[in-house]
């Protein structure tokens, strides 16, 4: 019989046991689950479409499931021009998606002004607020917002949520462990 | 009717009130004066079934007096044939009349003139901005207002602010200079 290497998770053993940090397993299960808020405002808005379309299929990555109520969302993917007139009701959207929540900006004008730079745009959504993802492109191609979708995924896996919410339980149990 | 019978309809009917008749290629171009406009728009609807009014255009001719002008597109769908009415307006309140009862589809038209030029419409029944927000204090296509901005604030309502201007193509100077020095940015007007 061949030696099986151990590993944390064995289908043979399913329903048993498996062992992995806290962390890890939420950010697993938060990275791959993905609700966008599709915040379509200009052409960016057809590409975000074509993305979650069949040909790019953004459920691959476990994020095809839109949500048109922010209290339902995770990721809000500001995709096009945002004007004045438009940028406090993106605000006030954003506010209330619960957390855990994140942004990206899609495209050079979510992320800059793009090219209009003029008395009626927003230069840059990160004006108003945090961004965690900037795609560039005008606009970008779908798989290049999946290449921003994988990012924030990285981005999401190198979270330390246990022990950024509760880091003196964090450091009691380190005392513990140690001792 | 073809485009020129309508010329000489116009000209025998208010042939005093037509300051000046320009025409390119086979348009027709007509300057009034605003006071005679809703006579003339309401006889070019009736009388030379010009039956569709296409656009309303205003230019701000910053310095000159009347400052602004606007220009009516029309056209008659039956005939095909276009028709343009200009006339000078200056800046003060109710210079011209609203058309928007006889063409309705002037209500927005005139509104964005509003909106974007300050030219108020006497008789309109809704005269609000349509693209700007209510209380935005400016009238962005003015000449003098800078392409950048200026900032502004209305609580839960929306703001603006002023565009940092340098590195876009904005104006072209014409030289064997490269790219980057040939687009020196834009500027503001010098008032």
């Amino acid at each position: 019989m061949s030696e099986k290497r151990a590993t944390a998770y064995d289908s043979k053993i399913e329903g048993n046991m498996i062992f992995t940090r806290f962390d890890a397993a939420l950010n697993w299960v938060r990275k791959n689950s993905l609700w966008p808020m599709p915040m379509g405002l200009a052409c960016c808005a057809i590409e975000l479409m074509a993305t979650a379309a069949s040909r790019f299929d953004i459920a691959r990555f476990g994020a095809e499931v839109m949500r048109f109520s922010p209290r339902q969302c995770d990721v809000m993917i500001v995709a096009g021009t945002v004007t004045y007139k438009m940028a406090l009701a993106v605000k006030r959207i954003y506010e209330q998606m619960p957390e855990p929540k994140w942004v990206i900006a899609m495209g050079a004008c979510a992320s800059t002004g793009g090219m209009y730079r003029s008395y009626a745009t927003l230069q840059g959504i990160d004006q108003l607020i945090p961004v965690d993802v900037y795609i560039s492109g005008c606009p970008p191609r779908p798989e290049a917002l999946l290449a921003g979708l994988m990012k924030l995924q990285e981005k999401i896996s190198r979270h330390q949520s246990f022990r950024d919410q509760k880091p003196k339980l964090t450091e009691k149990l380190e005392e513990m462990l140690a001792s | 009717m073809t485009s020129q019978e309508a010329r000489e309809s116009l000209s025998n009917s208010f042939g005093g009130k037509i300051q000046r008749e320009t025409e390119f290629r086979g348009e027709t171009s007509f300057t009034i004066a605003a006071s005679d406009l809703h006579e003339i728009a309401k006889f070019c609807r009736d009388e030379l079934s010009f039956d569709y009014l296409l656009d309303i255009t205003s230019i701000d001719n910053f310095g000159e007096d009347p400052r602004f002008e606007i220009v009516y597109h029309l056209y008659s769908m039956p005939h095909g044939v276009h028709l343009r009415l200009k006339l000078r307006v200056p800046e003060e309140l109710g210079a011209v009349d609203t058309i928007s009862d006889i063409w309705p589809t002037a209500n927005w038209h005139e509104r964005e003139a509003y909106d974007m030029m300050g030219i108020k419409f006497n008789g309109h029944l809704d005269l609000r901005r349509i693209l700007m927000w209510d209380g935005y204090p400016y009238f962005p296509l003015r000449k003098d207002f800078p392409l950048e901005g200026l900032p502004s604030e209305m609580p839960d309502v929306a703001f603006t602010k002023v565009t940092p201007m340098e590195g876009g193509p904005f104006v072209t100077v014409p030289s064997s200079a490269g790219s980057k020095d040939r687009e020196p940015r834009a500027h503001p007007p010098e008032l």
